[in-house]
């Protein structure tokens, strides 16, 4: 298994690195740093095994974490390279392990084996606060336990590079605004946050996130909840931060067809286990997804207008449809 | 129940409200300042034995008679000194616990801290005990406050995860419900003179104060004064959330250890100096909150200096209202407090 994806990553890398990667960025894979390689790096930042000065992106080896007193592990050996640059998905059916990868990625989590690091550096290295000035993060769930305006939580983004005492200077206050235009919620920001819908809340939260000027934007399910304007919002903006910005962003969300539409490469996860990684196109099979989902479905193209045509989309299939599946189910 | 208060304040009909006071948090912390240096001379300036303030002024730079010197420089002094801190110390503890414990509804005494220096200081008295010396009341009470801090910890602590805020306030609960059940088995074998100075004891009262009370009381408030305005932001991020907290840079589970046993010691102290003093730590927070937002940067400074402020009053009142007989302060804050309170609650809704 593992084996067939390093072979899959190889090819993705060749073929999805813009401009056209180094031809030479396969060959150093296959000769022995495969997983640098596959991360789209230049190959001679790819040459050394102890790689210091890796790019910003995640790597995790065998990772394995099981909750206190569960049946089950969580994760059970997932390996996974993030390249710099694009936006990752990660996907995978209810309790799949996806924001328990997450928060091992972000050093929340210890995993009982196995290893994560972000840029070369493995998590437990990481001070909070340092991990904070490069990553922003937007949570899944947030329940505040007192009111605040809207200008007040994008503001907390400023911790990490202010701390406690340091007093908000002219660069702070311009990232704050920044990233609230950039959100689109300028005109917010002296509402408290809880008279706002759930779409302008997240908008705002992730305003927060990019107030922190991160590298890399990690978000949880960030449109669980949101009507198609404000789903589509989202997307468009962190791939409009990953295009433009040069910002990675690694997302977790249970929108398979927006996944296949924005992300550049998808982290297929199942009970735990790396069911398929690689460019939507690759992963997105019908013969994949309904052994995953455990559900019978369809793979359609995207039929446009719009860039993203011929994205492959997944339709699930309805009560008849389902006779092969309960077969496949049976037969698990 | 923690998310249900939504600042209302800038609603369109709360505009109205909202000129009266001052807009910004500084022009509040000074206006606070002001109040709380006009209450702390009128602490001073007013009591039982009907000072003029020509004789206050002259005994306070040293001059007049050695009884006008005495009642101000021994007894007003020191006395008004010890209310500001402790009830600076008991409202910025309030705002610390609420802030930890995500709750509103947090107080001082939440976590079983009375109850532990209430068992400490009726045991003193009711074993008789307290008569050796002015000094052991106090004492006990601070060995019951740190063994109900320590007690309350070691639950939270064993519960699996360091400090979960449900944990510590369930532990916080019932170990006061014990501290009590002990106070009540301990004045059930008390005879009638050391009931009654158990039960003033426990109701809290400033009439001990002299200037070792104060002094001990203030080398321990500057420092935990400090440490606790210096986590204002991380207090912040955990009102949003602890995970939202731990991904913006915050030691979570530092920050909750610092700020729990920073903030249970400051009501170890002021417990042990003047009693419990109740409603305080639970409502000037609060009625800041409604009034000027949550952001503890200027939260916890304004709580210390309403905390000092309303005590001060509430204390000249328990002085001097029913003088030369001297009312409990924990009736007058409550008397004063809650319809403050209610009537805050109220406009809110406007």
């Amino acid at each position: 298994m593992s084996e067939e994806r390093e072979v899959r990553d190889v090819v993705a890398a060749g073929s999805a690195s813009p401009g056209g990667a180094a031809p030479g960025a396969p060959a150093t894979a296959n000769a022995g740093a495969p997983r640098a390689g596959a991360s789209g790096a230049p190959a001679g930042a790819a040459a050394g095994p102890a790689n210091t000065d890796a790019p910003a992106v995640f790597t995790a080896r065998g990772l394995r974490f099981t909750y206190p007193r569960a049946a089950a592990p969580a994760l059970d050996g997932v390996d996974l390279d993030v390249p710099p640059g694009g936006v990752y998905a990660i996907l995978g059916p209810n309790g799949s392990g996806k924001s328990t990868l997450l928060r091992v990625l972000l050093g929340a989590l210890a995993p009982q084996a196995g290893e994560a690091r972000y840029a070369g550096r493995a998590l437990a290295e990481w001070t909070p606060r340092e991990l904070a000035r490069r990553i922003g993060v937007v949570p899944q769930h947030e329940e505040l336990a007192f009111p605040i305006t809207v200008r007040e939580l994008v503001a907390m983004g400023r911790y990490p590079h202010l701390g406690n005492w340091r007093r908000e200077g002219e660069a702070d206050r311009a990232a704050i605004e920044q990233a609230m235009i950039r959100c689109d919620v300028l005109d917010l920001a002296d509402r408290p946050l809880a008279t706002l819908s759930g779409g302008e809340r997240q908008l705002v939260r992730i305003a927060r996130a990019l107030a922190q000027q991160p590298e890399t934007l990690v978000l949880d399910e960030p449109t669980a909840a949101l009507d198609i304007r404000h789903e589509m919002e989202i997307f468009e903006l962190v791939a409009a931060l990953a295009a433009a910005g040069g910002v990675t962003v690694v997302l977790v969300t249970h929108n398979i067809n927006l996944a296949a539409r924005y992300a550049s490469r998808i982290l297929l996860l199942d009970r735990g286990r790396v069911a398929a990684e690689g460019e939507p196109d690759a992963v997105l099979t019908r013969e994949t997804v309904e052994r995953v989902y455990r559900w019978p479905v369809v793979v359609e193209r995207h039929p446009g207008p719009g860039r993203d045509a011929g994205a492959p989309q997944v339709v699930a299939l309805a009560g008849e449809g389902g006779g092969d599946v309960r077969g496949s189910k049976a037969a698990e | 129940m923690s998310a249900v208060t939504p600042a209302r304040a800038d609603a369109p009909g709360a505009a109205r409200t909202r000129a009266l006071r001052p807009r910004s948090a500084a022009g509040a912390l000074v206006l606070l300042g002001v109040v709380m240096a006009v209450a702390l001379v009128a602490a001073v300036a007013i009591g039982a034995a009907g000072l003029p303030l020509r004789e206050v002024v002259a005994a306070l730079a040293g001059a007049g008679d050695d009884t006008t010197r005495a009642i101000v420089r021994d007894l007003r002094l020191p006395r008004a000194l010890l209310a500001a801190m402790t009830g600076g110390a008991l409202a910025l503890a309030g705002a610390v616990f609420q802030a930890l414990l995500r709750n509103p509804l947090a107080e001082p005494y939440v976590l079983g801290v009375s109850g532990g220096a209430a068992v400490g200081a009726v045991a003193a008295i009711v074993l008789g005990i307290a008569a050796l010396s002015p000094w052991v009341v106090p004492v006990a009470a601070l060995a019951g406050a740190l063994a109900a801090i320590a007690i309350v910890f070691r639950i939270a602590a064993a519960a699996g995860r360091m400090l979960d805020t449900r944990v510590l306030l369930l532990a916080g609960v019932i170990v006061g419900a014990f501290f009590n059940a002990v106070i009540l088995l301990l004045l059930t074998f008390a005879e009638a003179e050391s009931f009654r100075s158990a039960v003033f004891w426990m109701m809290g009262s400033l009439s001990g104060a002299s200037w070792s009370t104060a002094a001990l009381l203030a080398v321990y408030l500057l420092p935990a004064g400090v440490l606790l305005l210096g986590l204002a932001r991380p207090l912040n991020l955990l009102a949003v959330g602890e995970e939202t907290a731990l991904h913006l840079g915050v030691r979570v589970e530092r920050v909750k250890l610092v700020a729990y046993f920073v903030a249970s010691l400051l009501v170890a102290a002021s417990v042990a100096a003047c009693g419990v003093i109740g409603f305080i730590g639970l409502i000037i927070p609060h009625a800041l909150r409604l009034a000027w937002g949550s952001d503890h940067r200027f939260l916890l400074p304004a709580s210390l200096l309403a905390g000092a402020a309303f005590l001060l009053v509430a204390d000249t009142a328990a002085r001097t209202l029913a003088a030369p007989a001297e009312l409990p302060v924990g009736v007058i804050t409550a008397l004063i407090g809650v319809p403050v309170f209610v009537l805050l609650l109220a406009r809110r809704r406007v």
